[in-house]
């Protein structure tokens, strides 16, 4: 049992995490909890720190709207805390849709679809894309054009303050990611999984490969959402730098040989040093 | 390296295509989704377009809303997706003095300046809406007395009064007919809220779906203020050339006629 919680320890908080978050907003929304008010687009934080989505900030730059000092000073701050921590920490740690796909990939490795289809037959360089579509398409129309069909406002929007037809958005990206294309929303499409992929290449936190108590088990790559960020694993000892990686920390949980941790990024001249090695 | 030119330009051009039908399709979406005119937005909106573009989809007006008149648009809703609107009928906005709705909102869609005068809050120059009176539907109008709306409006004798007439039909009563007038009416809906009907015969739309506007054209002679716009009338003459012998001719032609 204890060894059950200690393998799902990461799991555990995170799920802890997302959960705790909405639980908050839909008390400011329901019961009238100062605490945080709002929704992951913008929110209040004790009726005096302003947070935002500087996705949806940057969409509203391009549609030429008139951008408040609070949403750029909200924007900032969210931008500053994922740059500084690393990863896309965000993706597995807040957003909600997360648990979604999580199941999603859940059920497909105890489906065994994964072995069925092996490649997957999308780029996930997508994401980038479908981030500088938006961009195009909010200068267009002059509206800011991702906001309006995001499944992750939606998600959190029908958490917070109702369902609506919501349930229907959650319902296609679990599917999709179940039966279309592994990890297909979170690992290919999303935009904002993109932005905060370029936001969190220089961060702090990062996961490190010991390669030589590796034994190549590979149980790591099994579990990544983003598996492209371990081409390390059993062949040299580094830190996952990838932008990428979604720091949700499945891959030390799995791993049996203690061969993965979270670390504090070295500098640029240790890092050199090591390569050399 | 492992690519040649021929593979690199057909893989750009396949992303470019994917890209624009993508974006067609999206675009398309989001297009019709803005569409919706008949949004009642709250207190000190922007008019719908900039709204639409400045609102951040936050929903800290709804939560500040103490009557849950406020919502966010759901998914399925056929509005435009996450911004706020509410529907009179259900529960109409109580034009609360404080206002609480408007100074919460971070990025200006709903403006303080249009619901304040000399910097203080002022709920009734908000501009949310305005009512109509559907006239065959509603019973004053058929002489049977009522004055819901009336009673009900928080402007009372401004946005709505009543208009006494004779009813001929009885030669002994009278109609108090009740009259919006566009220049005092909020929107707030209480009018409708109240009205007695089955569907109600008084109901808010946004102003700029329900108002005309005259243009420059026409201006009111007994009133001098009003006279300064006719300077911002643009007239456009059209000229048609009609040729001198022809036009007098054109009644002497019978060539037309006796064709037949």
């Amino acid at each position: 049992m204890i060894n059950a919680i200690y393998k799902h320890r990461f799991l555990i908080l995170r799920r802890i995490v997302q959960v705790g978050l909405m639980l908050l907003y839909i008390g400011g929304n329901v019961w009238g909890w100062k605490f945080l008010q709002g929704n992951l687009s913008t929110s209040l934080l004790l009726e005096s720190v302003p947070l935002s989505d500087p996705y949806a900030v940057l969409q509203m730059f391009a549609a030429g709207a008139i951008v408040s000092s609070n949403l750029v000073i909200g924007a900032l701050i969210i931008t500053l805390f994922y740059l500084v921590l690393g990863g896309r920490v965000f993706c597995a740690w807040v957003c909600p849709v997360n648990m979604i796909t999580d199941a999603a990939a859940y059920l497909r490795r105890k489906l065994q679809l994964d072995s069925v289809s092996k490649k997957q037959p999308a780029s996930r360089k997508i994401r980038y894309w479908v981030l500088g579509l938006s961009l195009v398409l909010s200068y267009v129309l002059a509206i800011g054009a991702f906001e309006f069909v995001s499944p992750i406002a939606i998600t959190h929007r029908a958490i917070i303050f109702g369902m609506g037809l919501g349930w229907a958005m959650m319902l296609i990206i679990f599917l999709f990611d179940l039966l279309v294309l592994k990890n297909g929303w979170c690992g290919h499409i999303c935009p904002l999984g993109g932005l905060y992929a370029l936001v969190g290449k220089v961060g702090l936190v990062r996961v490190a490969h010991d390669e030589s108590k590796c034994t190549v088990c590979m149980k790591c790559k099994v579990v990544c959402p983003e598996m492209q960020v371990l081409h390390m694993v059993g062949k040299t000892s580094e830190q996952v730098l990838s932008g990428e990686c979604t720091n949700c920390g499945r891959c030390i949980e799995v791993c049996d040989d203690d061969a993965l941790n979270f670390s504090i990024r070295k500098l640029a001249k240790e890092r050199g040093n090591e390569t050399n090695n | 390296m492992g690519t040649t030119r021929r593979e690199f330009i057909l893989s750009t051009s396949r992303a470019i295509g994917l890209a624009a039908l993508g974006g067609l399709v999206w675009g398309a979406y989001v297009d019709e989704l803005t569409a919706n005119k008949l949004m009642l937005r709250p207190p000190g909106a922007l008019s719908e377009r900039d709204f639409l573009r400045q609102c951040i989809k936050c929903g800290l007006c709804v939560e500040a809303c103490p009557f849950d008149t406020l919502q966010l648009a759901r998914a399925g809703s056929n509005k435009p997706l996450g911004t706020p609107y509410f529907e009179p009928r259900d529960v109409p906005c109580y034009m609360c003095p404080e206002i609480p709705c408007v100074p919460v909102c971070p990025t200006g869609a709903l403006d303080i300046t249009k619901v304040s005068t000399d910097n203080k809050l002022d709920i009734n120059k908000a501009q949310m809406g305005v009512a109509v009176v559907d006239a065959k539907n509603c019973v004053a109008f058929w002489g049977i007395q009522c004055d819901a709306c009336y009673r009900a409006c928080p402007l009372l004798d401004k946005a709505i009064y009543l208009e006494y007439s004779k009813n001929e039909r009885t030669g002994k009563h009278a109609f108090l007919k009740p009259i919006v007038d566009s220049d005092y009416c909020t929107g707030c809906g209480l009018c409708e809220r109240a009205c007695v009907t089955q569907k109600a015969a008084i109901f808010v739309l946004p102003r700029e779906v329900a108002l005309g506007k005259v243009g420059d054209h026409y201006i009111k002679g007994w009133d001098s203020s009003d006279d300064k716009r006719v300077k911002n009338a643009e007239a456009t003459t059209t000229t048609t050339e009609i040729s001198k012998e022809s036009a007098i001719d054109s009644l002497n032609d019978t060539e037309v006629l006796l064709d037949d």
